[in-house]
C-alpha cells in the first residue's frame, strides 16, 4: 500500500494547481510536423481504398506501416515534449483556413500538449499494436485490405479528435471515428445483424450530436468563437446558465460516444464488428474520446456544477449499469462489452470531479486501453482457435490449450481487478478515493462497482480457462494463434501489469497533465486506509465468490429460472426495450400516418385549394389533354390581372 | 459597362447545341449523345474559365455584367451578370451538365421520345437554368423562370416513368400557379417603380431603392415567395416534387432537384430580401417555422418511402427546409450557409440520382425491396453509393457539412429553438440514409441482384468528379465561402440586420434564459445599403 499512499498525501488538504495550458502559442521546431500524425494513416486509407483490388497481397501491410509511421512520429514529438520545459509543452499549428463566415472563423488546426499527446500515444501504439494483431487475425478474410483501410481512417480520425484546437474540428474528428466505427462493425455486411448494428451505433451516436451541435452553438452565440482558445479561456465571463447548458450539452456528446446511459445501447450490438475492431474502437480508444471531451472542457465544468453532478451521475449509472450487464451475459465479448461501459463509467464519474479527478480520470483511460485492449484481443485469439465461438457457457478448460493466451490475459484480468501491483490497482483506486473526497454515495458506487468487477470478470475467467471443457475435438478443435497475433498481445499483457506502476511512480501522470488540466486534492470522507483495504476486500470477495460458483459445472443451455435482476442484465436492463417502446414504435406509427396523410391530406387540400382558387376544378380534366390552350388561358389570366394592376395603381 | 460576353455565351452555346440536336435524324442515337456531350463539356470549359474571371474582392454587385437593350418601351433589358449567390449555381449547373448525360447515357433510350429529342431537351433546359441564375432583370427573370418549364414539362412527359403523364400535369399546375402569382407580383413591383422613379424598370439595382408602402411590400413579397416556396419546394406545397422526381429519368431529375428548385431558394435570397426588407422580415418568424416543417416532415416522409427515387426526393424536402431556415435566419452564417448548402445539395443530390439510376437501369425496378446485398456483387457502386449517401447526411470531412452548420449556427444566433428544433433533423438524416443503405446494399444478394456488373469506367467518370468536389470543399470551403460572402453582406446591408454580438462581448445573458426571439436590429442608415 506503501505506493499509493506516496501518490494521495492522505489527510492533508494540499494545494490546488490551476490549469495553465496557452492555446496560443504557435508551433515551432518538431512539432510543426505535427500533422504528419494524422497525415500517415490518412493517406494509408484513401490509398487502400483508391487502389482497389491490386493491392490486396500487401495492402495490410501498408496499413501497418502507415500506423507504426504514425506512432513513430509520435515517440518523437513526446521526446521533443520532454525535453520542452513546461511553458513551451503547449504548441498549436495553423494548417489552412476552414470556414470563414463574418464572425463564424474556424481554421483546421492543431493543438498537441500534455493531455493530447497522452492520447496520442495511447492511439498510435495500441492501434499499431491492433493493426499487427489484425494481419493474422484477418489472414482468411478477402475484404482484408478494405479492413486495414479503415483501420488507418480511424486512427487518422481520432488523432483528429485528439489534436483539435476548436470545437469544430473537434467535432469533425468526432464523425470520423463514428464513420469508421460504423464501416467496421457493420464489416461484415453480408449478416444482416451486422448492417442493423452498425447502423445503430451511428444513428444512436448522432442523437449524441445533437448535444455536439447545441453545444459548439451556444459557445458561438455566448462566446463568439469555438476555439479552445476563445471558450475555454473566457469561461470565466459567461453567465453560469450558459455553462451549465453548454456542459449539458457536451455531457449528452459524451455520453453518445462513450456509450453512457442513457445511449448505451448499440455499444453491446457494436460487437458485431470484428475483434480487433472491439479492442481498439469499442474499448482503448474511440468510446473514451467523451471522457477526453470532459477533461478537455473542463473550465466549462468547473464553472456550472450542476452539469459536473450530471457528468459524476452519469458516470455512477453507467458505472454498475455495465457492470450488472456484465455478470449476466454469456457471450464473451459481450462480457467485455459491458465492462468496457463500466469502467468508462468509473473515468467520467472522475471526469465530473473536477481536478480532483481530471488526472486519474486519463490514467485509467490509460491503463483500461491496455488491458482491455489485451483482453479483447485474447477474446479473438480464443475465437480464432475456435471457430469463432463466443459462447463462454462452451468453453472452459482452455489454460491447457492455449497457454499464451491464458496467461497473458490473467494479466489483463488481475488489472482490470486492480489487485496490486497491476494497472488497475493504480489507477482505480485513485478514482475510488477521489470519489470519497467527493462525497459518500459517488464514494461508495465506485468501491460496490469494483466488486462487482471483481465478479463478472472472474466468472468470464472461470468459465473460460478453468474447469472442464464443454467444447469437442471435432466440432471446435481450440488451438494457439499465430505468433503475430500472440506477441502483440503479449506485449500489451506487459503493459497491463506495468503501465500502473510506470505512471504513478513519482507522480509521474499528476505531473505530466498537471499543466493542462490542473490538480487538487481534498481530504476524503473517510479514512483513506479504509478505502484501500475495503476496495480490496470486496475485490477479493467479488472474485473468490465467482470463482467458486462458475468453476463447478457450467451448463451449455443457460438456465431459464433465474432472478428477474438477471433476466434484465441478459436483455441489456431492457435499453432496447425501452427504445423499441419509446422511439421506434411511435416513430414507425408517426411514419405510415404521415406518408398516409401526405397522399390523402396535404396533396389533395393543395390541389383542391388550387382547383378552388382558379375556378379549375371543372378544367382539371381538359389540362390533362391540352397543355398549350391552357398555358396560353393562364397567359390570358395573367395579362387581365396585369391590366387590372395598372389601372387600379395608377388611378 | 459591358465585359466580354461569356455569360450570354453560357446561354447560347447550349442553344445551339439544343438546335443541332434537333436538326439531327431520329436515328442517330449514338452521335446524339456524342454531340450533347460534347457541347456540353465545351459548356463547362466556358463556364469554368468565367468563374475564374469573377474577383471575389470586387465591390459589384454583378460581375461580368452582359447588358443589351430589349424592350425599351417596357425599360426592359436583357441583362446578366453574377453575384456570389448566383456563381454557386452557375458553377454547379456547368459541372452537372456533362456528368449527367454521361451517367444517363442510355436512360432515354428505350422512352416513346427520341434519343436526340431528349438531349436537345436537356441542353435547352441548361440554357435556360443559366439564364435564371444569372438574369439581372426582374422581367427577364421571370421570362426564364417560366421557361424552364418548358422543357422539363416535355422530360418528364415523354421520357419518365408509367405514371409520367399525372407526374408531368402535377408539376406544370404547381409551378403555373407559382408563376402567375410571380407575374402579378413582377407587374406590381414594375407599376411601383414607374410611380416612384418616373420611368418603367425592371432592373434590380434601381428596384431596390424603391420605397415601399409596407402594406403594399407584404403583398408583392408574398407573390414572390410562394413561387418561390413551390418551386423550391415547401412544405405543404411539395407533393409534386416525389411525384415528378419519382417519374422522371434520373439525369433529369438530378438537373430537376439539384438545380432547378434552387431557383426558388435563390429567389427568396436573392430577390425577396433585398426588394422587401421590412416584409421579409415580418414574414421570417412564420417562414423560418415552414422551413423547419420542412425539415422534420420531409425527413420522416423519406423514412416511409418504398420508392429509391421518391426518398431522395423527400430527402430534398428536408435540405430545402435548411436552405430557407437560413436564408431567414438573416444573419452572415445563415445566408452564406444556406447558399453554399445550395451548391453542396446539388452535389450530393445528384450523385445520389445518378447512381440510384446505376441501380435502376441495372434491376429494371425503383423499389428499395427489389435489391439487397448489392455491395456483395457491386462494391464500387455499393462505396459511392454510401459516400454520396453520407454527403446529404452532412458527414464532417464533406462540403455538406460545412453548409448544414453554418445555417444551424446561423439560425441558431436569431431563432434559438428552431435550431434546437432542426438538430433532430441530423438524427433523421443519418436513419434514412442508413437505412436506405442497408436495405439496398448489405445482407444476403437479393434475387435479381446476382448479376449486378460493377461501375463501368463511363459511370465512374459521371459519380467521379461530384463525389471528389464534396470531399475537396468539404476540406477547403473556404475559397467558396470567400465568393459568397461579399454577395450575403450586401443582401444583410439591404435588409438592414446585422449579426448579434456574442453574450460576453456585452455582458448580456445569451438568450438561452430568454426562450424569445433576438428581434432583428435595423442598421441606422439602411438607405444607402441598396446601391454600389
Amino acid at each position: 500500500m506503501n505506493l499509493t499512499s506516496s501518490l494521495i498525501a492522505s489527510g492533508q488538504e494540499s494545494e490546488a494547481v490551476e490549469a495553465s495550458v496557452n492555446y496560443a502559442m504557435q508551433a515551432s521546431g518538431a512539432f510543426t510536423w505535427m500533422w504528419l500524425l494524422i497525415a500517415f494513416p490518412l493517406f494509408g486509407a484513401a490509398f487502400l481504398l483508391l487502389a482497389g483490388r491490386r493491392t490486396d497481397k500487401w495492402g495490410h501491410w501498408l496499413g501497418v506501416a502507415m500506423s507504426l509511421a504514425s506512432f513513430a512520429t509520435a515517440v518523437v514529438m513526446f521526446f521533443a515534449m520532454i525535453a520542452s520545459p513546461d511553458a513551451d509543452r503547449s504548441q498549436t499549428l495553423h494548417l489552412w483556413d476552414w470556414i470563414a463566415v463574418g464572425r463564424f472563423e474556424v481554421p483546421i488546426a492543431l493543438h498537441l500538449d500534455q493531455l493530447s499527446m497522452t492520447f496520442v500515444l495511447l492511439i498510435t501504439g495500441v492501434g499499431s499494436l491492433i493493426h499487427i494483431y489484425a494481419v493474422g487475425y484477418m489472414a482468411e478474410d478477402p475484404a482484408r485490405r478494405r479492413f486495414f483501410a479503415y483501420l488507418n481512417l480511424f486512427v487518422a480520425a481520432m488523432l483528429l479528435l485528439v489534436l483539435a484546437d476548436s470545437y469544430l474540428v473537434l467535432y469533425f474528428g468526432w464523425e470520423g471515428v463514428g464513420l469508421a466505427s460504423y464501416l467496421l462493425i457493420s464489416f461484415f455486411q453480408y449478416k444482416p445483424s451486422a448492417a442493423v448494428a452498425g447502423k445503430k451505433a451511428f444513428v444512436v451516436n448522432r442523437v449524441g450530436d445533437i448535444g455536439m451541435s447545441i453545444a459548439i452553438m451556444l459557445m458561438f452565440v455566448t462566446f463568439g468563437s469555438v476555439t479552445f482558445e476563445g471558450v475555454l479561456g473566457n469561461v470565466g465571463m459567461a453567465s453560469e446558465t450558459a455553462n451549465t447548458w453548454i456542459g449539458l450539452m457536451l455531457l449528452l456528446a459524451a455520453c453518445g460516444k462513450s456509450a453512457q446511459f442513457p445511449l448505451q445501447s448499440w455499444l453491446l450490438d457494436a460487437m458485431e464488428g470484428p475483434t480487433p475492431v472491439s479492442a481498439l474502437i469499442h474499448a482503448a480508444t474511440m468510446v473514451t474520446a467523451g471522457v477526453y471531451l470532459i477533461v478537455r472542457s473542463g473550465p466549462i465544468f468547473e464553472a456550472a456544477p450542476t452539469a459536473a453532478t450530471a457528468v459524476i451521475v452519469i458516470g455512477a449509472i453507467t458505472l454498475m449499469f455495465g457492470a450488472i450487464i456484465g455478470c449476466a451475459k454469456d457471450d464473451i465479448k459481450k462480457v467485455l462489452a459491458g465492462s468496457t461501459m463500466s469502467q468508462i463509467g468509473y473515468m467520467m464519474l472522475a471526469a465530473g470531479l473536477g481536478p480532483i479527478g481530471y488526472v486519474f480520470a486519463i490514467f485509467h483511460l490509460v491503463a483500461h486501453g491496455c488491458f482491455k485492449a489485451n483482453m479483447f484481443l485474447g477474446a479473438g485469439s480464443i475465437m480464432h482457435g475456435m471457430n469463432d465461438q463466443v459462447d463462454m457457457r462452451r468453453f472452459g478448460a482452455l489454460r491447457f490449450v492455449m497457454v499464451g493466451t491464458f496467461i497473458t490475459f490473467s494479466a489483463g484480468w488481475l488489472a482490470i481487478m486492480g489487485i496490486p501491483p497491476f494497472a488497475g490497482f493504480f489507477s482505480k483506486d485513485k478514482i475510488i478515493e477521489a470519489a470519497f473526497m467527493h462525497g459518500w454515495i459517488p464514494g461508495l458506487v465506485a468501491a460496490i462497482g469494483a466488486g462487482i468487477t471483481a465478479f463478472y470478470m472472474t466468472r468470464l475467467w472461470t468459465m473460460t480457462f478453468t474447469g472442464k471443457a464443454r467444447w469437442t475435438e471435432d466440432n471446435q478443435h481450440p488451438h494457439e494463434s499465430p505468433k503475430i497475433m500472440l506477441i502483440p498481445i503479449a506485449i500489451l499483457a506487459f503493459l497491463s501489469v506495468s503501465i500502473g506502476f510506470i505512471l504513478a511512480y513519482g507522480d509521474a501522470i499528476i505531473n505530466w497533465l498537471t499543466p493542462v488540466t490542473g490538480y487538487a486534492e481534498q481530504e476524503t470522507v473517510l479514512n483513506h486506509y479504509i478505502i484501500e483495504y475495503g476496495t480490496l476486500a470486496m475485490v477479493i470477495a467479488g472474485a473468490v465468490i465467482a470463482y467458486l460458483q462458475y468453476r463447478r459445472d457450467v451448463p451449455i443451455t443457460p438456465p431459464q429460472h433465474v432472478s428477474a435482476l438477471t433476466t434484465a442484465a441478459r436483455r441489456d436492463l431492457y435499453g432496447d426495450a425501452f427504445n423499441e417502446a419509446v422511439f421506434m414504435r411511435p416513430g414507425q406509427w408517426l411514419t405510415r400516418s404521415l406518408v398516409f396523410l401526405d397522399s390523402r391530406v396535404v396533396d389533395g387540400a393543395v390541389n383542391g385549394v388550387a382547383a378552388l382558387a382558379g375556378g379549375l376544378s371543372g378544367r382539371l380534366r381538359r389540362l390533362q389533354t391540352g397543355y398549350v390552350r391552357s398555358y396560353g388561358l393562364w397567359m390570358l389570366i395573367g395579362a387581365v390581372v396585369l391590366l387590372g394592376f395598372l389601372i387600379l395603381v395608377r388611378v | 459597362m459591358n465585359s466580354f460576353p461569356w455569360l450570354t455565351l453560357l446561354i447560347v452555346i447550349p442553344i445551339i447545341g439544343a438546335i443541332v440536336l434537333a436538326a439531327m435524324p431520329r436515328e442517330s442515337v449514338t452521335q446524339a449523345k456524342k454531340v450533347a456531350l460534347a457541347v456540353s463539356l465545351i459548356t463547362l470549359i466556358v463556364t469554368i474559365v468565367t468563374l475564374f474571371q469573377f474577383d471575389s474582392d470586387s465591390d459589384q454587385a454583378f460581375q461580368l455584367v452582359n447588358s443589351y437593350s430589349w424592350i425599351p418601351a417596357l425599360g426592359v433589358k436583357f441583362s446578366l451578370g453574377l453575384s456570389g449567390i448566383s456563381i454557386v449555381m452557375v458553377g454547379l449547373i456547368g459541372v452537372l451538365m456533362p456528368l449527367v448525360i454521361l451517367g444517363g447515357w442510355n436512360e432515354a433510350d428505350d422512352a416513346i421520345g427520341s434519343v436526340k429529342g431528349y438531349y436537345s431537351l436537356m441542353l435547352t433546359l441548361q440554357a435556360l437554368l443559366f439564364g435564371v441564375f444569372m438574369a439581372t432583370d426582374r422581367f427577364l427573370f421571370y421570362i426564364f423562370f417560366e421557361a424552364v418549364l418548358i422543357p422539363m414539362y416535355f422530360i418528364i412527359g415523354r421520357y419518365g416513368g408509367p405514371q409520367r403523364q399525372y407526374a408531368a400535369v402535377k408539376f406544370l399546375l404547381y409551378s403555373l400557379v407559382g408563376g402567375l402569382l410571380m407575374l402579378v407580383a413582377v407587374i406590381a413591383l414594375y407599376v411601383q417603380g414607374a410611380s416612384q422613379l418616373g420611368e418603367g424598370t425592371f432592373d434590380l439595382s434601381a428596384l431596390s431603392t424603391l420605397q415601399l408602402d409596407s402594406g403594399i411590400q407584404k403583398w408583392i413579397f408574398l407573390g414572390f415567395f410562394i413561387a418561390f416556396a413551390i418551386k423550391a419546394p415547401m412544405w405543404p406545397v411539395h407533393t409534386w416534387l416525389p411525384d415528378a422526381a419519382g417519374q422522371t429519368t434520373p439525369g433529369s431529375a438530378v438537373l430537376m432537384v439539384g438545380v432547378m428548385d434552387k431557383i426558388g431558394t435563390f429567389g427568396m435570397l436573392a430577390l425577396c430580401l433585398p426588394l422587401f426588407p421590412e416584409a421579409a422580415q415580418f414574414f421570417a418568424p412564420f417562414i423560418v417555422v415552414l422551413a423547419l416543417i420542412s425539415i422534420i416532415y420531409g425527413a420522416i416522409m423519406a423514412l416511409g418511402q418504398r420508392d429509391i427515387m421518391r426518398l431522395i426526393a423527400y430527402t430534398s424536402v428536408s435540405h430545402f427546409g435548411f436552405i430557407v431556415m437560413g436564408i431567414f435566419a438573416m444573419t452572415s452564417q445563415g445566408m452564406s450557409g444556406a447558399t453554399f448548402y445550395m451548391l453542396n445539395h446539388g452535389l450530393s443530390t445528384g450523385a445520389l440520382f445518378l447512381i440510384a439510376g446505376f441501380l435502376i437501369s441495372r434491376r429494371g425496378s425503383s423499389l428499395i425491396e427489389s435489391f439487397g446485398g448489392v455491395h456483395k456483387v457491386a462494391p464500387i457502386l455499393a462505396g459511392t453509393f454510401l459516400l454520396a449517401g453520407l454527403s446529404s447526411l452532412s458527414l464532417p470531412g464533406m462540403s455538406s457539412f460545412v453548409s448544414e452548420f453554418l445555417v444551424l449556427v446561423g439560425t441558431f444566433e436569431t431563432y434559438q429553438w428552431a435550431a434546437i428544433i432542426a438538430t433532430v433533423g441530423i438524427v433523421l438524416s443519418a436513419l434514412y440514409i442508413l437505412w436506405l443503405y442497408q436495405r439496398t446494399m448489405t445482407g444476403p444478394v437479393a434475387p435479381g441482384c446476382e448479376n449486378f456488373t460493377d461501375l463501368n469506367t463511363r459511370e465512374k467518370w459521371s459519380v467521379g468528379p461530384i463525389i471528389a468536389l464534396i470531399i475537396f470543399f468539404g476540406f477547403f470551403a473556404a475559397p467558396v465561402l470567400n465568393a459568397i460572402n461579399p454577395s450575403v453582406d450586401r443582401v444583410m446591408q439591404q435588409v438592414g440586420v446585422v449579426d448579434p454580438q456574442p453574450a460576453i462581448s456585452d455582458n448580456v445573458t445569451i438568450p438561452v434564459d430568454e426562450n424569445a426571439v433576438v428581434p432583428l436590429e435595423r442598421e441606422a442608415n439602411d438607405g444607402e445599403g441598396g446601391q454600389s
